[in-house]
């Protein structure tokens, strides 16, 4: 079966606004599982340096498959994935450049918060001792500083979900990848969440490929949103929001947020019907 | 709830109650001791004959405890290689299924025309707490939650770090329930052994006491060799228990008592 030609049709001129050159590059990328389901076809996208790009769809439309080919998690059965040359270079001297966000915590409930933030230097052969000063950062990072000792179970939803970012950033990786990491989260720990990771991808400078079904959070969070639309799942169309508007209290209750939200909401409407 | 006195006084109060009844059962009919001895006299034969009494318990609980070792030695390590290498698990598990399902009792008799009488009733003891432990540690050990199987893929986690770090203490709290499961049927296994050997006229632990004692008619014996096994059962599940809340109690539902 031969890919269709990649249905951009929709998509924006975005050259000269992108943030950094392409850090790694889906072109065709197609995935069929063993069931026979298709979850991608014919997927073309581009991650930039230092951005933070949202994929936003229904649910089925293979944004998380994405995720977890870039992850290495699965391999694509059609089409290639191109990392930026030195990238390629780093990875193969430092495998654990990426960090990962599930949409449940999946924390270790019989580690600590210290123990579970200390897991990927821990597998790296790091020790306690060495890792301490990365772990007390990453927990600082995400707010939770006095809570090294507890255990996952005495831990809010929201709070669990801070471990998980934490553990993510605790190798001081270049790209995060998050799986819909707020999907289970209340509406106020979410909007907290948020601003606390844009605060964390500011200080850090680091890539985040995001993964959410809601239009608002894309919209708040993102410097770029690829609208995915499902069956076969494919980037439907792409919108840009201006990486240095500030992303605060003032931005949410906006009337440009409000535009936006439409925007991006009409985009994804149009994903939905294209089948 | 946990910590209120009448999670220990209503038992025992209802144990005592029970003990009244059967003394007072016995006052009542007159009945003589080699029907029903009062809990006194059972008492007594218990002091009178401890020498012999707890120099059998000490055999039973050491078949019990050397059965439970060999259990959770083998159970556990053919539980790892079935989680290894799913082409085991189909090969072997109907065996050791096999193994389960035919009465020990049943076994029992030809153990001991092959073995020597010890290692007879150790093996009686030692087929049924092998099952428990194999399944539970099993079921554990493929029950790894699938993100942190991938966390430890993408962090580049060995075969021997995912195992140590991730599989055995997911693990744990199943392999746990088992042996908890497998110490009593341990015991079990050691009567029924103890008591096949027995009818040979063979045999010193305290169910052989009770054969013993059932064909000499000394009945308060018979009973104060019955206490002594509950006793043995209690103080192993004591044990187990414990153990558990000492792996479990910072972090496992199960051991948290309902704390929040």
């Amino acid at each position: 079966m031969n890919a269709p030609a990649p249905d951009l049709d929709s998509r924006q001129s975005v050259a000269g606004t992108a943030p950094g050159t392409a850090l790694l590059r889906l072109s065709g990328v197609g995935k069929r599982f063993a069931n026979a389901v298709t979850a991608l076809e014919g997927l073309d996208m581009d991650v930039r340096q230092g951005e933070f790009v949202s994929l936003l769809g229904p649910s089925g439309c293979g944004k998380s498959t994405a995720l977890r080919l870039i992850a290495g998690l699965t391999e694509p059965s059609e089409g290639r994935l191109d990392w930026h040359e030195e990238e390629t270079v780093r990875r193969v001297a430092e495998p654990r450049s990426i960090g990962f966000v599930f949409q449940e915590p999946t924390l270790m409930p019989w580690a600590s918060v210290f123990g579970n933030v200390h897991l990927p230097l821990k597998l790296a052969g790091t020790s306690r001792r060495e890792a301490e000063p990365a772990i007390a950062e990453a927990l600082e990072l995400v707010g939770l500083a006095g809570f090294r000792d507890a255990y996952p179970r005495e831990l809010s939803g929201g709070m669990k979900m801070r471990v998980s970012i934490a553990r993510a950033l605790v190798t001081k990786p270049r790209l995060l990848l998050m799986d819909e990491p707020f999907a289970a989260l209340d509406e106020i720990t979410r909007f907290k969440l948020n601003n606390d990771l844009l605060e964390v991808w500011r200080r850090l400078g680091c890539t985040i490929v995001f993964v959410t079904h809601s239009v608002f959070e894309s919209v708040y969070l993102s410097s770029r949103i690829l609208v995915f639309r499902a069956r076969p799942g494919r980037v439907s169309s792409e919108l840009v929001i201006d990486p240095n508007q500030p992303r605060d209290e003032a931005f949410r209750t906006s009337p440009e947020y409000a535009g936006l939200c439409r925007e991006t909401s009409l985009a994804l409407a149009r994903a939905m019907d294209a089948h | 709830m946990a910590t209120s006195p009448l999670r220990w006084f209503l038992p025992l109060g209802v144990l005592v109650a029970l003990v009244l009844a059967w003394s007072l059962v016995v006052k009542i009919n007159n009945l003589p001791p080699y029907v029903l001895p009062a809990p006194g006299e059972v008492l007594e034969t218990l002091i009178e004959d401890r020498a012999v009494l707890f120099a059998s318990m000490l055999v039973t609980l050491q078949t019990t405890v050397i059965a439970l070792l060999f259990a959770v030695a083998g159970g556990g390590a053919l539980a790892l290689i079935f989680a290894s290498a799913r082409i085991v698990e189909f090969s072997l598990f109907p065996i050791a299924v096999i193994l389960q399902v035919t009465p020990v009792i049943a076994v029992a008799p030809l153990m001991l025309i092959y073995l020597s009488t010890d290692a007879a009733v150790l093996v009686c003891a030692w087929i049924v707490a092998f099952f428990p432990v194999l399944s539970n540690t099993t079921l554990g050990l493929n029950s790894v939650d699938p993100n942190l199987r991938d966390l430890f893929r993408l962090s580049g986690a060995s075969r021997g770090q995912t195992l140590v770090q991730l599989k055995l203490p997911t693990a744990l709290p199943y392999f746990l329930g088992g042996l908890r499961i497998a110490g009593g049927l341990a015991l079990i296994g050691a009567v029924v052994g103890e008591i096949a050997a027995g009818s040979a006229g063979q045999g010193s632990g305290l169910a052989f006491r009770i054969v013993e004692s059932a064909y000499r008619l000394n009945i308060p014996r018979l009973f104060a060799a019955l206490i002594l096994i509950s006793l043995t059962g209690i103080f192993i599940y004591a044990a187990l228990s414990l153990l558990s809340w000492l792996a479990l109690r910072r972090w496992h539902e199960s051991e948290l008592g309902g704390r929040t």
